[in-house]
């Protein structure tokens, strides 16, 4: 029976199938998240913002986007806006937007977070020593925030990829999906083909996160023997 | 003091805005219930050569993609059809259940064929077409007690689940039948392999894929109760594809066209455990 689930897999197109699903969920995934450390970066600024208006907009944006679920924004983005503004995107532009933003407010948040944590000392005795602000950051803040934002930023990278599998909600044919049309396509015929396909699925994302985390291990060593 | 005051004042004025945006948000959608993106007309379509259609990729043998990534099944055999009529070609978009209707309203699909039940709260939202396909109850029941007539029920015991139209359709119609209910389909067919009933009952076509799956049980009854219909839909308002469709449902039941479909897509499914007439629909015409 295992035997003949495994066989599915090399059936014709299957295992491409399964790659080009995966190549659709890590397309959707790395390009949010780079948009999302940029726009985070900026964010997490914006909301240390000495204007009081400027904080609370980005205060009302933060929440706004925490409260509501991934699943919510993806049909406002995908379905409401053409109904609404007859803005017709298509499902992977609607899922890369929608993980931008999520991704923009999380990030800035942790940015922002990880710059308030580095002590007032920090900032004085830099000013101190006749560091220009720009100095002060390059030098002495920002290595420091980059450090403590790492562990966090790179739970919200693997989250974000993981939570991609909701974008076949939207008609985007990604890992999951695919996997899913397997097993459906051979249900009657190969009942084993489940586990199988989802051991499978299970190792392509360990395949993707796994080296993240690793990269991160080491920017935080490196960036620490920097400091 | 004051800080602490400063931020209790902006932490209360967030939240006041934030319930504020909800129910804005919530009057918005009640006011514009009824908008809808602007679906593609039957020239728009012939002009871009390319007919949009949402159907299901993972509902074998009736939406489903095979192992070269080609999708197949009742419906889409269906769907080509259609796309060869009209002249152009098709692009199948993959929906889920709960999104059909969506799909429509924002016109990011010409036409559903997901095997799309006719319901009359479906009907307010979206517009069908005369149907191609048509499901009633089944009975399914171990191989050495088949039960080939409802009747054969009376005093015995009947599995359904919950909020099925088995449910309703045995306690108005067999007082005499015992029900056994269950919430979720996976309990009910449990609950008959472990002979805690005489037979189960649910949609005829979910019945005749699990008898092929599960040896020494058969469906002994395949169409029975009221008839749901299943058929194409489209935008509420295109009224100008909607004939189209129409007429070309009329014009392919002159070739028995559906009859060749199940040949060629449920049959394989099915075997000769289920029979065609009792699932297809020709020219839209449904006899009870």
């Amino acid at each position: 029976m295992w035997q003949s689930a495994i066989d599915v897999l090399f059936q014709g197109r299957n295992a491409i199938r399964l790659l080009e699903g995966l190549w659709v969920t890590i397309r959707i995934a790395l390009i949010s998240i780079a948009l999302s450390i940029l726009l985070g970066m900026l964010f997490g600024f914006l909301m240390k913002s000495e204007r009081r208006l400027v904080r609370f907009l980005c205060k009302i944006y933060l929440e706004f986007i925490r409260i509501m679920p991934q699943l919510v924004l993806l049909f406002l983005v995908y379905f409401g806006l053409a109904r609404t503004l007859q803005l017709n995107l298509s499902g992977e532009s609607a899922s890369i937007l929608v993980f931008t933003l999520w991704g923009t407010a999380e990030m800035g948040d942790l940015f922002r977070g990880a710059l308030e944590s580095i002590p007032k000392h920090q900032y004085e005795s830099g000013m101190a020593l006749g560091f220009t602000n720009r100095q002060l950051y390059v030098q002495v803040i920002l290595p420091q925030t980059i450090r403590r934002l790492l562990p966090q930023a790179m739970n919200l990278v693997t989250r974000m990829i993981k939570t991609t599998s909701l974008v076949v909600l939207i008609g985007v044919v990604e890992v999951v999906k695919v996997g899913q049309q397997i097993i459906e396509a051979t249900r009657l015929t190969t009942p084993g083909t489940a586990l199988v396909v989802y051991s499978v699925i299970f190792f392509l994302y360990f395949m993707i996160c796994y080296p993240i985390t690793r990269i991160a291990k080491r920017l935080e060593q490196s960036v620490e023997g920097g400091s | 003091m004051s800080r602490i005051g400063k931020r209790k004042i902006t932490a209360l004025l967030t939240i006041v805005a934030l319930v504020g945006m909800v129910f804005a948000g919530c009057a918005k959608k009640e006011d514009n219930g009824n908008q809808q993106a602007k679906s593609r007309t039957l020239q728009e379509i012939k002009d871009s050569k390319k007919v949009v259609i949402g159907v299901f990729s993972d509902k074998k043998p009736f939406g489903y993609v095979d192992e070269n990534g080609t999708y197949q099944g009742y419906d889409v055999y269906y769907g080509n059809r259609i796309a060869h009529d009209l002249g152009v070609e098709v692009e199948y978009v993959p929906v889920e259940a709960a999104s059909r209707v969506e799909y429509l309203r924002s016109a990011k699909v010409d036409i559903i064929l997901a095997n799309f039940t006719v319901t009359e709260e479906r009907a307010k939202q979206v517009d069908f077409a005369l149907p191609y396909m048509k499901v009633s109850l089944g009975i399914v029941s171990p191989e050495e007690n088949l039960i080939t007539d409802a009747a054969q029920l009376n005093g015995k015991t009947l599995i359904v689940s919950k909020g099925t139209t088995a449910e309703t359709y045995f306690s108005e119609n067999y007082p005499d039948i015992k029900l056994l209910k269950f919430d979720q389909y996976s309990d009910a067919y449990n609950a008959l392999l472990d002979g805690r009933g005489d037979a189960m009952s649910t949609d005829n076509t979910e019945v005749l894929a699990w008898a092929l799956e599960n040896e020494g049980y058969s469906v002994g009854v395949d169409a029975l109760g009221n008839q749901d219909t299943i058929a194409a839909a489209v935008q509420k308002g295109n009224t100008e594809l909607l004939n189209w469709l129409n007429e070309e449902i009329k014009t392919l039941g002159e070739e028995q066209f559906f009859h060749k479909n199940y040949e060629e897509t449920l049959k394989p499914v099915y075997g000769d455990a289920a029979n065609a007439d009792n699932l297809v629909v020709e020219s839209g015409e449904v006899n009870e």
